[in-house]
């Protein structure tokens, strides 16, 4: 469940929630049952549409009066026309595309901006597990199996904002989240944040 | 604008169905280039026209349907194509809705077709029947909205052929539809659907009694040709998995195999039966009229070859549905449609509902299309200003 049952998001959907203008258009790249999408409707006035892999999501989301179509970020983003939106959200995802590099730059033409999340590879405690237990990491944000994970493109926060400079990607706000969703205090810049974070979070805009 | 009377809601219903008279000022200019009126168009509604005339479904029935969406069919006495989705709390809530469904033009259940009588002879059309298109059937509709009064419909639903129909009334007439959704369809018609259509035509003209189609002149009727036309048909409209779990190889009513061409298999039974009950209540010449204005079905064509642009600056909300076990109409055609959407950036959904029961599960009882139908239905009627359903708080 993305919901609690007192009607707030979820930790780290809620700070995706709070960077969106109100009375914006907004597509939710793996939208699961649209939470977000549907509170950003009821509260900011957004025109939300969604994409979900799950035909289970789609249904439940469809079946609540939101506009959400079956699909992925890696084979669906293509056919939108560019500035078609103005926040394409592509949240706990990045990892499991086939091109990211490509869904990246999809998004940024096809929204003025992105946001973006994702688990943090350069994690303490992903490194520790690979350093000194030499297995490849579990964790509670990484909670699969390495044969049977989706992960299939992990990065560091460094790896991301290495590649959004090559990308000509202007990053207007990076936030380091624990595993809860709740924000780190951005006590020592990026070296640090990469090292602690167990999430990134970051708004995106073209250059 | 009106031909005729506003409609009565609150008048009791004609059992044998609504019929109008329309085009008889203004002759109805057909794809092929004949002008065509007047026309009589039989329809049927449920529910009634709210004040601003705003909470109007038009239902398009598909190849073989009728008007009769929830009503014992006036020929089989069988219930309605859309039975238990048509009444008071239902899917289509005929206490929030007013549903309208007609007839198709070349149809045979009341709207002008081949087996009707040409004013201009006196003798029924036959072959001299103008050949039509869905864009033909769904200006006919247009025109049935135009006598209803109504500007925009609040929806406009229909699968498989009528889901064309609510494709190209999306392409059209934009403007006049709020909210579409297109089932177990597609935007042009396959090279292997028109060769299924082909073979249940010429397996009409093979039979003798078929006399050129001027089989009423002659007191006679196709029915073996029509019979293995629905046969063939009935085939692609369901699925191997549906068809081996309701008949497997069982026999029908013997112990052993006849050593001949009885219908020995149940699931032959079945089919001969299937095309025994159509001819009972479908026009040969209807149904190679309705197969041909599907063939030509092809709504990219129409627009320079480029599907998007059918639907450029399209404010219409869409749910798109397809069945995964379709093979008529296989969800890849519905993908076609909605990345079409997406490309002008149009309100969409898109829902594959996975059943194994094929192309006919939009007309079964298959839940997840209920609980999709009544979501996107219920997320429209919001942004169309329409009350919620009873018991619902806002």
């Amino acid at each position: 469940m993305m919901m609690v049952s007192n009607g707030h998001l979820r930790v780290d959907l809620g700070m995706i929630a709070e960077m969106v203008t109100p009375g914006s258009r907004v597509l939710d790249v793996g939208c699961g049952e649209g939470a977000l999408i549907a509170w950003l409707g009821r509260h900011k006035n957004v025109d939300g549409r969604g994409i979900e892999l799950s035909m289970a999501g789609v249904a439940a989301a469809v079946a609540q009066g939101m506009s959400v179509i079956q699909g992925d970020a890696d084979t669906d983003l293509a056919d939108y026309p560019d500035g078609a939106f103005d926040y394409v959200i592509l949240s706990q995802t990045l990892q499991a595309t086939y091109e990211p590099r490509a869904v990246l730059n999809n998004m940024l033409r096809i929204g003025r901006h992105a946001i973006v999340s994702f688990p943090n590879f350069g994690h303490w405690r992903i490194r520790y597990d690979l350093l000194v237990k030499g297995r490849m990491p579990m964790t509670d944000s990484l909670s699969y199996q390495w044969y049977e994970t989706p992960n299939i493109h992990f990065c560091t926060i460094l790896d991301f904002l290495i590649l959004c400079r090559e990308l000509g990607i202007r990053v207007e706000r990076s936030i380091a989240l624990d595993r809860q969703g709740n924000v780190l205090p951005a006590f020592g810049g990026r070296w640090l944040s990469n090292l602690f974070a167990e999430q990134g979070l970051f708004l995106l805009t073209r250059t | 604008m009106s031909d005729a009377e506003p409609p009565d809601s609150s008048a009791p219903r004609n059992p044998l169905g609504l019929t109008v008279v329309l085009g008889r000022d203004r002759p109805i200019r057909l794809d092929c280039g004949v002008e065509m009126g007047p026309v009589t168009v039989g329809y049927q509604t449920y529910g009634t026209l709210n004040a601003d005339r705003s909470n109007a479904i038009l239902m398009c029935h598909a190849l073989t349907g009728d008007q009769y969406v929830a009503d014992p069919h006036p020929i089989t006495g069988k219930p309605g194509w859309w039975n238990e989705l048509v009444g008071p709390g239902r899917v289509f809530d005929t206490d929030r809705y007013f549903l309208i469904c007609s007839n198709v033009l070349g149809g045979c259940m009341g709207t002008t077709g081949p087996k009707d009588v040409n004013p201009a002879t006196g003798k029924p059309w036959g072959l001299s029947f103008p050949v039509i298109t869905i864009g033909d059937m769904v200006q006919v509709q247009a025109r049935l909205l135009d006598h209803l009064g109504i500007d925009q419909v609040f929806c406009v639903v229909g699968g498989s052929m009528g889901g064309m129909q609510v494709l190209e009334w999306c392409a059209s007439y934009p403007e006049r539809v709020f909210s579409a959704i297109p089932i177990a369809t597609a935007a042009r018609h396959s090279a292997q659907n028109i060769a299924f259509n082909e073979v249940g035509r010429q397996a009409i003209a093979a039979d003798p009694d078929w006399k050129d189609g001027d089989y009423l002149a002659h007191g006679t009727l196709p029915q073996r040709g029509l019979a293995v036309a629905r046969m063939a048909a009935h085939i692609t409209y369901l699925s191997e998995p549906a068809l081996h779990r309701k008949f497997g190889r069982n026999l029908q009513g013997r112990e052993a195999f006849s050593y001949g061409f009885e219908a020995d298999f149940q699931v032959e039974s079945y089919l001969r039966h299937q095309g025994s009950t159509f001819v009972e209540r479908f026009d040969a010449n209807s149904y190679l009229y309705i197969t041909r204005a599907m063939d030509y079905f092809d709504l990219a064509a129409e627009h320079g070859g480029i599907l998007s642009n059918a639907f450029r600056g399209t404010k219409t909300r869409f749910c798109v549905i397809s069945f995964t076990s379709d093979w008529l109409f296989p969800t890849p055609e519905s993908r076609a449609v909605v990345h079409a959407l997406n490309a002008v950036a149009a309100n969409v959904s898109f829902v594959e509902v996975c059943s194994d029961k094929g192309h006919d599960a939009f007309l079964l009882d298959e839940p997840v299309l209920h609980a999709t139908l009544t979501g996107f239905l219920d997320g429209a009627a919001e942004h169309r200003g329409l009350p919620r359903a009873k018991g619902v708080s806002s």
